[in-house]
Formats: C-alpha cells, sequence, structure tokens
C-alpha cells in the first residue's frame, strides 16, 4: 500500500489490487463512519481509493501504514437483478474474441456474480468486476451508446445510464433505471452493490 | 406581475445557474460543480443580502439579459462589463435596484470570461442532490438558460450590502498556477517536468467548465501503457496522449485514466475561470519533486 500526496489535502492510495481497493474502500467508510476519519470524498477505483477534503493528509498516510485491513465479507444484503436482452451489435465481434457462439457470451455473461468496484464515466455508471473473460474496447469509440446498453470493456461490465458517446462493447440492452436523482439512492449500482444479470428471452 | 421570478430576453453564449456544487457524490460519479469563480460568486451574493449558497447566474463572455416580475436587487461581478436596466448605466460590483418588468442587461466581459449576476432571494430552480448548479458534464441540475426561461426566485434573505465600491480582482493579463507536483509526476520524464514549470503555455479556446486546456510543449512520459482509472480532485492537472495538460475545474469527471502530473493551488483556480482565451499561462512548483 502506497499513499501519494494530491495537493494539499488528497491523498490517492495505491493497492495491488482490485479487491484490495474494494477492501481498503469499506475499511475507510467504516472508520468515517465512526468518526476516526473525516474525508469529503472516498472514491474508490480501479486499484485506489482517493480521499480528499483531508485536513492531514500526511499524518493519516502514517496512520494507513498500521492499519489492519481485512478483505471485503460477504454481504447480507440482496444481490441486485438486471433483465437484460443479448442483442447488442458488438455480440458477433465478442463471441469471435472468445471463440463461442454469440449464445455463449450471454450465458458467460448471465452466469458470474458481479460487485461495483467504482463508479465514475457518468453518474451512476458502475465498473463490475467478476466478468470471467476479458475484451478489448472498440477501436473506434460510438459517438452515441443509447441509455440502457449493457457493455463490456477489459475486465470490466457495465450499463450504460443515459446517452452517452462510449467505446465499450455492447451484448445487451436492459430496462432498468440506473440513475433517477428524484429516487433515495440516486444510484442502483453504488459501489459494493452485488449484481447479477438475467437474461430476457429476445423476441 | 407580482411573482417572484425572471424571464431570460437573451440568454447569451452560456449562462447557467450555479451555487457551491454537489461535492460528496464523487463516488457515484458525481461530478462537484459548481460557480467555477467561486469567490466572485459568492461576492455578489453578499451584495444582495443572500447566504453564500443562494444560486446566481453565470455567464460566459456575452453576458445575458433578464426581466424580474417584481422588484429585486441584482449584484453583477466576476468579468467587468457594461450593467444596464432599461438602456440606463446601472453599477457592476454593487447592489442595483431593478423594479419589475424592467429589462436588466450584462453586457459583454471587457476582460475576463465569466460573470455573475445574484438576485435577492437567490434562483430557486429544484435542486438536485442538494445544488442547483448546471453540470455540463453529466446534464445534472436545469439546462443552460434559453431565451424565454422562467427562473423562480426565493424571498430576500437580508438586506443588500450597503456599499459604494468592493475590491475584487481584475480578471488576470498572465495566469499563474502554483501546483504540486504528483500524485503521477513519475509517470513522465525528468525533461517533461522541466517543461511544465519553465516554458510558456496559453490557454486554450477549447477550455470549458470541464477543464482549461493548454496550448504549448507536449509533455513526454517516461511510462507507456494505460493507467488504471483513479480518483480525480478539482484543479488535477491531467495529460491527455497529446502531451498538452488540461486542468481540471469543477464540472470534471470523478476519476479518469490519464496520469495527473500536479494538482493546481485551489486559490490559483478563480483566476484559472477568468482567463481568456489566448492568455498567458505559467505553472510554478512549489514543492520539490519527491
Amino acid at each position: 500500500m502506497r499513499a501519494l500526496p494530491v495537493g494539499d489535502r488528497a491523498l490517492l492510495i495505491e493497492v495491488g489490487t482490485g479487491e484490495e481497493a474494494e477492501a481498503l474502500h469499506a475499511e475507510l467508510l467504516r472508520r468515517r463512519a465512526t468518526g476516526e476519519l473525516t474525508a469529503a470524498e472516498i472514491v474508490p477505483a480501479a486499484r485506489t481509493v482517493l480521499l480528499d477534503g483531508l485536513d492531514a493528509p500526511s499524518r493519516l498516510a502514517e496512520r494507513l501504514a498500521h492499519w489492519d485491513i481485512p478483505p471485503v465479507p460477504p454481504r447480507a444484503e440482496d444481490v441486485v437483478e438486471i433483465a437484460v436482452r443479448y442483442d447488442g451489435p458488438d455480440l458477433p465481434d465478442v463471441a469471435a474474441h472468445w471463440g463461442v457462439d454469440e449464445a455463449e457470451v450471454a450465458r458467460i455473461h448471465a452466469a458470474a456474480e458481479y460487485r461495483v468496484a467504482f463508479c465514475g464515466f457518468a453518474p451512476g455508471f458502475g465498473y463490475l468486476t467478476g466478468l470471467p473473460r476479458e475484451v478489448p474496447r472498440r477501436a473506434t469509440p460510438r459517438t452515441a451508446v443509447p441509455a440502457g446498453s449493457v457493455a463490456l470493456a477489459g475486465p470490466y461490465t457495465g450499463v450504460y445510464p443515459r446517452s452517452s458517446p462510449g467505446g465499450w462493447q455492447l451484448i445487451g440492452t436492459t430496462d432498468a433505471v440506473l440513475w433517477d436523482h428524484a429516487r433515495v439512492p440516486a444510484a442502483l449500482l453504488a459501489p459494493g452493490t452485488r449484481v447479477r444479470f438475467k437474461p430476457l428471452e429476445t423476441p | 406581475m407580482t411573482d417572484r421570478a425572471l424571464v431570460v430576453v437573451r440568454a447569451g453564449a452560456l449562462t447557467t445557474v450555479q451555487d457551491r456544487g454537489r461535492p460528496g457524490h464523487a463516488h457515484l460519479g458525481v461530478p462537484r460543480s459548481g460557480a467555477l469563480d467561486a469567490r466572485a460568486a459568492d461576492l455578489t451574493n453578499r451584495l444582495v443580502g443572500n447566504p453564500p449558497e443562494a444560486a446566481v447566474l453565470e455567464t460566459t463572455l456575452s453576458g445575458c439579459s433578464v426581466r424580474p416580475r417584481s422588484t429585486v436587487t441584482v449584484a453583477v461581478a466576476g468579468a467587468p462589463c457594461p450593467v444596464t436596466v432599461d438602456g440606463r448605466p446601472a453599477a457592476w460590483g454593487a447592489p442595483v435596484r431593478v423594479p419589475g418588468g424592467a429589462l436588466l442587461d450584462i453586457g459583454a466581459a471587457r476582460s475576463g470570461v465569466r460573470g455573475y449576476v445574484a438576485f435577492s432571494g437567490g434562483v430557486t430552480v429544484e435542486p438536485v442532490l442538494g445544488s442547483r448548479s448546471t453540470d455540463l458534464l453529466s446534464g445534472l441540475g436545469p439546462p443552460p438558460l434559453a431565451n424565454g426561461t422562467v427562473l423562480p426566485l426565493g424571498r430576500p434573505a437580508g438586506p443588500p450590502a450597503r456599499v459604494d465600491v468592493v475590491p475584487h480582482p481584475a480578471p488576470p493579463s498572465e495566469l499563474v498556477l502554483r501546483v504540486t507536483l504528483g500524485p503521477r509526476d513519475d509517470w513522465f520524464t525528468d525533461a517533461a517536468l522541466r517543461t511544465l514549470t519553465r516554458y510558456p503555455y496559453a490557454v486554450s479556446s477549447a477550455s470549458n467548465r470541464i477543464g482549461l486546456r493548454t496550448e504549448g510543449p507536449a509533455l513526454e512520459r517516461s511510462r507507456a501503457g494505460e493507467l488504471p482509472s483513479e480518483g480525480m480532485v478539482l484543479g488535477a492537472v491531467q495529460v491527455p496522449p497529446d502531451g498538452r495538460p488540461v486542468v481540471f475545474l469543477a464540472d470534471h469527471p470523478t476519476t479518469g485514466g490519464y496520469p495527473v502530473i500536479a494538482v493546481v493551488h485551489p486559490a490559483d483556480l478563480p483566476g484559472a475561470a477568468q482567463a481568456a482565451p489566448g492568455t498567458p499561462l505559467r505553472f510554478v512548483a512549489v514543492r520539490h519533486r519527491r
């Protein structure tokens, strides 16, 4: 674990793996809840957690080195289930990349259990880990990816909360509402949430 | 015509509603947003007797015109510009009483980029996650103003400030941004670090509320490959593959995958919000490399 100063009020804590980043994030949230830590933002990402709005980043960096960070325990709460029609335009490319047929892409995607490692790119866009195989981004990003597109990139899967440009491989669509700021919580997929995709029959 | 609201007559190039933004939601991918020149926005609120969190209008270069439906106290600050009420000159940087039905015109910036217009009672569009700010990156908050938009105003909280003139920094003729190197300065060559802090840059016309883009020498990386996505702070100086540094402003993304070579001192960001395209820019390191 390495703590890098970011300006005068933030720390970027680098760890070895995505699992360690999730465990550190959970530990930081726990310590903030008990009042032991004050931070305006705690932002998990692929291999790091950013702490912003700290009064004394260097002191926290010293303390962090002595923490014992337990792995994320299995959670009791329910898994969020997202119903998907596997009808995306990039199914053939993903199938070719994995050396399987298109139905098998859907089966592989729907068989795995995922966890939201971090969010970014757009409100409510979660990077879900747990995909058993990787796939490269599209060589040319699309200028508009429709809202509700279920997509793959690198080791991640995710769902576009709203129409936006994007370079992920589109394998399906869902009617699930990923982001609704009138809803509490606004994001369906906050960091740490467990997720499963349920295949719907395509007409 | 007694209701507290205003009608937008001329929206200008880009006029948005801004307050202190919506920090605290970065982990959900929600930018902080808020007034780019928060110092000027705070000043206008003080001048009309508003609390600091009241929402104001942020104009871009060409100002805007509005017609309040009832009498309000208004203050304009930020980029210096002419102010008129029904065609008659009115004060800039001081409280101005605008009668109901009169046309308030905020003219084009004489220098600087972003003007702020506070109304007694504040602009009271519906908040989203605790803020009324327009966020251009993710589309949260009210859309940018259009001609004919009607914006509600709140009840005045207190009397306007009794001042004739207020001290206010002029927009910079040269923008000097103090930076602390890191967290990813080790992704760049020593030559690139020297270039960043010794060579002149200029503010690019591609700058917006998301980032201040720059023109100048490209910064060379010492490390190839991709940086896994990581959290980004306000004022982060991110270097995309073209090598030209981008300073992240209020609507910046919450995570990103290009290395951040340095972070700008927060006190220098209001100046960055007011630096017009072409303004000379220097980055000055205030910390040595680890």
